[in-house]
């Protein structure tokens, strides 16, 4: 089996539209959720969104690009090319061993939503042509292909919630079993749009709350529901002589993925959390032996009640007593849930917390919960030099899965 | 006129200087594929309220703008 490590990383988040300026937000404990801007939220019974600020997909690729593309393809292509330059693979690497799997929760929504209007009020012959290439939800992977010459293995990832986690996990396995050099992986979504605030809101997943700052509450007893995001998340996986020989700059090893599913409900957790628990053990399993109080956990932590009390409860089942060393905290309480791409900038959070030894914190987590009575984090970074850290994802469908990374 | 409005439209697409589109200009040139055309072509429909049918296979500007006078002229 091949060794898996990190050279390169991008991000497009509320908090940020650089990974550095993504990781400095999550440390200092700034807060992306605000009333949404972009419709008129009026008659919503859910006005909160952590939406991207002042993006400009231009500074990445040309207008016409840009104008061809969905948002999700948008932040999708920025978030890889940042990854790929801060990896300097792109003139080390065999074309045809460079691969891509990335993901989209939902894909090219906006266009979705519009052609679909343009149909209604005008007609057959007012969809452009250009509708289904840039809906489709592989196309993200596909527009990244395409930009970096990567004629290897080419896969979209889409299982909800855990797309990201989901395709980093695939891209390891794939490097590991020698089907690829190097892959791009991660997620991307831009979904904030009236139809899924509806939808999500109307399945009781949003929180109705309307303060920024008591919205997004992972492990709080007060949460309600999440707070939908957008961007993107890209991480270049590589194998591990080839990143060596040519002297790139390592961030992290990927040591261990666990990939399971509860078969139980298409929104709701297994509350017995067997197979959420399941995915970390086999994350865990793979990794190595490590102290609990060495180990950080980037959670899902959605803020939702179902949600956040299942993981603690897998949490518990994987590390018995153990659990309360763990140093755990959801990045969500400030990025919003963004979906799709959620995975793919919390892997990013976890790598960044092994390489610093700084725990991000759980903003906004004032009244505890019987239920999660673990180390979340609250409210401020703390410095604890983690050895392994882990990234879990748990998506509607069932979807469960956990990323693992340690130091090289 | 056929021509300038078409040549503002692409200039308009593709984000560059109108001058430096002219007749003989592929639309390869630009970097337009078969997509961005057949939207031209709809857009075209609709500047010049006429219809041309969608047509994927015109290569250059002054073939496209040739068309349209065509259609123009019969009217």
């Amino acid at each position: 089996m091949k060794r898996v490590v990190v050279t390169g990383m991008g991000a497009v988040t509320p908090v940020g539209n650089t990974t550095g300026e993504y990781w400095e937000a999550l440390v200092r404990g700034v807060n992306g959720i605000a009333k949404i801007e972009s419709f008129d939220v009026s008659g919503f019974k859910h006005t909160l969104a952590a939406q991207l600020k002042d993006f400009d997909p231009t500074q990445f690729i040309d207008k016409l690009t840009a104008r061809k593309t969905d948002p999700f393809v948008q932040y999708a292509l920025c978030a890889a090319q940042q990854a790929v330059d801060d990896s300097g693979i792109l003139e080390k690497i065999d074309h045809e061993e460079f691969g891509v799997y990335f993901g989209s929760g939902i894909g090219g929504f906006e266009t979705f939503c519009n052609e679909h209007q343009a149909l209604l009020e005008q007609g057959p012959r007012k969809v452009t042509p250009q509708f289904v290439s840039k809906m489709i939800y592989n196309i993200a992977a596909g527009n990244i292909a395409i930009r970096f010459k990567a004629y290897g293995p080419n896969i979209a990832v889409s299982t909800a919630c855990a797309t990201g986690t989901t395709a980093v996990g695939e891209a390891y396995r794939a490097i590991r079993g020698g089907y690829a050099t190097a892959i791009i992986a991660g997620g991307s979504e831009a979904a904030i749009a009236p139809l899924t605030l509806a939808g999500f809101g109307n399945c009781l997943a949003l929180t109705p709350s309307s303060d920024p700052n008591a919205a997004s509450l992972p492990f709080d007893k007060r949460r309600g529901g999440f707070v939908m995001g957008e961007g993107a998340g890209a991480l270049v996986l590589e194998e591990y002589e080839h990143a060596v020989n040519r002297g790139a700059t390592i961030y992290a090893e990927v040591c261990g993925y666990g990939s399971t599913c509860d078969a139980h409900h298409v929104t709701a957790p297994d509350p017995d959390a067997a197979h959420s628990a399941r995915a970390i053990a086999q994350a865990l399993k793979e990794s190595g032996e490590f102290e609990a109080s060495k180990i950080y956990i980037n959670a899902h932590g959605t803020g939702t009640a179902l949600n956040d009390k299942t993981e603690t409860h897998a949490f518990k089942k994987v590390f018995g007593d153990a659990a309360y060393q763990l140093h755990i905290s959801s990045t969500k309480s400030m990025t919003g849930h963004l979906l799709g791409a959620a995975g793919a900038i919390e892997a990013i959070a976890a790598v960044k917390a092994l390489q610093t030894g700084v725990i991000p914190p759980t903003i906004n987590l004032n009244e505890p919960d019987e239920d999660c009575d673990l180390n979340y984090t609250p409210n401020t970074a703390v410095t604890a030099a983690p050895e392994l850290a882990l990234s879990t994802s748990l998506g509607f469908g069932g979807h469960n899965a956990c990323i693992a990374f340690k130091k090289v | 006129m056929v021509f300038e409005k078409v040549a503002e439209m692409l200039a308009e697409k593709v984000d560059c200087d109108v001058s430096e589109i002219q007749a003989e200009t592929k639309f390869a040139d630009l970097g337009i594929d078969s997509l961005d055309i057949t939207e031209m072509v709809m857009n075209v429909e609709d500047e010049f309220g006429i219809e041309l049918g969608m047509d994927a296979s015109l290569e250059t500007v002054g073939a496209l703008v040739e068309k349209i006078e065509s259609i123009v002229d019969k009217k």
